[in-house]
């Protein structure tokens, strides 16, 4: 694989509601979240990359190589040709082979396929040993997702398309295959676009994220700075809205079964972490689970409290709350407030606050092998 | 004892029917089942017209066509030296065209069920629209094709009209079962009409049978 392809598409297209419209450049590195509510448009832009959407008005190419062009030129490189590995939001294993049939017809038809991770490897990464001679019906939603994870993987893939892949799986499955999905630039070699309406599986997954709201880009760029933006609220939804934190594993108590994590010299402890001593983790902390305090406040249930700096403040007119966002050390946290506390505790840009935080969570997974 | 001629004739006829009608019928159901086209109602109509047409008009339409007389009839005779009329592979042609909804209708109903799902699914793991037909089409359409076969095969046994109309009587080359029981019946040889008959009902009803036996066992989920 080159050194970070890059993704070029732009595309107008009429969907049900409303014109998808978009257009993006991206070198193609770690995990890309294609982030939106449903309806958004994530979906369509998947297939277009895919090829299968052979009628769209489109412009695809990966790394300068035109994959997809509008009229009158109108390249087209049918999905067989693309080397791109599609993951849908069901499995869609073939019901007349066992596990070991659906992967053996990923391998054999990429077996000119020079880079990619050969048969052995790939099943033994996604411990898929144990499955091979099962039928397919057998499987549980998860690992019916794992084998369509390895035969995607099996193609030998430039690029790894994946459609809200858990969105059918409960938490507990989730959590089982999350890890694999994290690891797969690093296990794999390959750049994935991941298509979610999740804010957990963003935090969790990926380096960076592209916003998609009614068929239109609104933002893109890291995630921890995209999900700190404050004027994003409605296409990242203001219940789930909250900014990303790395963290370090300092300490563990077993005692009292807690673990303590340190954000830059900043200590928060969360319940009893499955890590290693200095294990990198990602938290997420929601806006709605801030509160703001202009006095250090003491006597208090809550450990985890942070002084900072609010750096600004958007009051919503038409509802009873203003966004803050306020500078800590080591990132940034989201805070949700009434726009009545705001105005008794004269809160503006340069205040200096303490944040209580009521809850963090780890990103959706107890470990992150990051 | 029986003449085995007819009966024979009839499942040779059969047979090659059934194996030409899968050649034709297979791409015909796979059009009618993905086509955006707007002829595809006109297409459908015709295939569908041998179901409800009296087989006497479809084998007076086929008998005109077949004449020496028509431009397809004498194309044929200066082709291969011999009429369609009254001969084998004029029945076989007949057959095809009356027995065609048979193999039709099941297949495209199968084709239809597999849906665009696991095409897509195959193109994306590398394989061409061409891969993807053997690979997977097939292999999920085996009890379509099975059921489509099978109902070709035992309508064309049960085909009566048209041979009337097209074949005529002739031993060896068109006298098949239908036509040697009406023979016997009018010729009042009810011992010999009865051993056909009965042979025919047996037949049908243990392909039947063994049909929908196999439906429930085979282990495919289509859809």
């Amino acid at each position: 694989m080159s050194d970070k392809p890059v993704l070029s598409f732009k595309f107008r297209l009429q969907l049900a509601e409303y014109k998808l419209a978009l257009a993006h450049d991206m070198a193609l590195a770690g995990i890309t979240a294609l982030f939106g509510h449903s309806g958004s448009g994530k979906t369509t832009v998947l297939r277009v990359l895919a090829g299968l959407e052979e009628e769209a008005d489109a412009y695809v190419s990966y790394d300068g190589e035109p994959w997809q062009t509008p009229a009158p030129e109108s390249v087209f490189v049918p999905p067989h040709a693309r080397a791109v590995g599609y993951v849908f939001q069901e499995a869609r294993l073939f019901p007349h082979l066992d596990v070991k049939g659906n992967l053996d017809f990923a391998a054999k038809r990429a077996a000119d396929r020079t880079t990619g991770t050969d048969f052995e490897t790939v099943i033994g990464r996604l411990d898929l040993e144990p499955l091979l001679e099962r039928r397919t019906e057998a499987l549980s939603g998860g690992e019916r997702q794992r084998v369509a994870l390895a035969r995607a993987l099996l193609t030998k893939p430039r690029l790894m398309l994946m459609d809200e892949p858990m969105s059918a799986l409960d938490p507990r499955r989730k959590a089982e295959i999350l890890p694999y999905i994290a690891k797969l630039p690093q296990d794999f070699q390959v750049p994935v676009i991941y298509v979610t309406h999740s804010v957990d599986e963003v935090a969790y997954l990926a380096d960076t994220m592209i916003v998609l709201s009614k068929g239109r880009k609104v933002a893109d760029g890291p995630v921890a700075d995209t999900l700190a933006r404050l004027d994003l609220g409605p296409a990242t939804g203001r219940f789930e809205a909250g900014v990303v934190l790395d963290a370090k594993v300092a300490a563990h108590d077993p005692e009292y079964r807690l673990t303590t994590l340190d954000i830059s010299g900043q200590t928060v402890q969360v319940p009893l972490v499955d890590a290693e001593l200095g294990a990198a983790i990602r938290l997420r902390v929601r806006a709605r689970d801030v509160i703001l305090s202009t006095q250090r406040p003491d006597a208090m249930s809550s450990r985890n409290i942070f002084q900072g700096q609010i750096v600004e403040i958007i009051e919503e007119a038409e509802t009873p709350f203003a966004e803050t966002l306020v500078e800590i050390p080591g990132g940034r946290l989201r805070a949700r407030i009434t726009r009545r506390s705001a105005a008794d505790l004269k809160l503006k840009a340069g205040a200096e606050v303490f944040a209580i935080v009521k809850s963090i969570s780890l990103a959706g997974a107890t470990t992150l092998a990051r | 004892m029986p003449e085995l001629g007819p009966v024979l004739l009839t499942l040779v006829l059969a047979a090659v029917t059934t194996v030409l009608l899968l050649f034709v019928g297979t791409p015909l159901a796979w059009w009618l089942a993905h086509t955006k086209s707007r002829f595809k109602p006109l297409v459908e109509a015709v295939t569908a017209l041998p179901l409800v047409l009296p087989p006497t008009v479809l084998g007076f339409y086929l008998l005109v066509l077949f004449s020496p007389n028509s431009s397809f009839g004498s194309l044929w005779v200066t082709m291969t030296g011999s009429t369609l009329a009254f001969s084998f592979t004029g029945l076989v042609i007949a057959s095809m065209i009356y027995s065609l909804p048979f193999m039709v209708q099941p297949l495209q109903t199968s084709f239809e069920a597999i849906g665009r799902e696991p095409l897509e699914v195959a193109a994306t793991l590398g394989a061409t629209p061409r891969d993807t037909f053997y690979s997977v089409v097939i292999p999920m359409s085996v009890r379509g094709f099975l059921t489509a076969s099978v109902l070709t095969f035992a309508h064309t046994i049960g085909e009566f009209g048209v041979v009337l109309m097209v074949g005529g009587n002739i031993p060896g080359q068109t006298k098949v079962i239908s036509i040697a029981i009406y023979e016997h019946v009018e010729t009042l040889n009810y011992a010999e009409a009865h051993v056909l008959s009965a042979g025919l009902l047996v037949f049908s009803f243990v392909v039947l049978v063994a049909v929908y036996a196999l439906n429930r066992k085979a282990p495919l989920n289509v859809g």
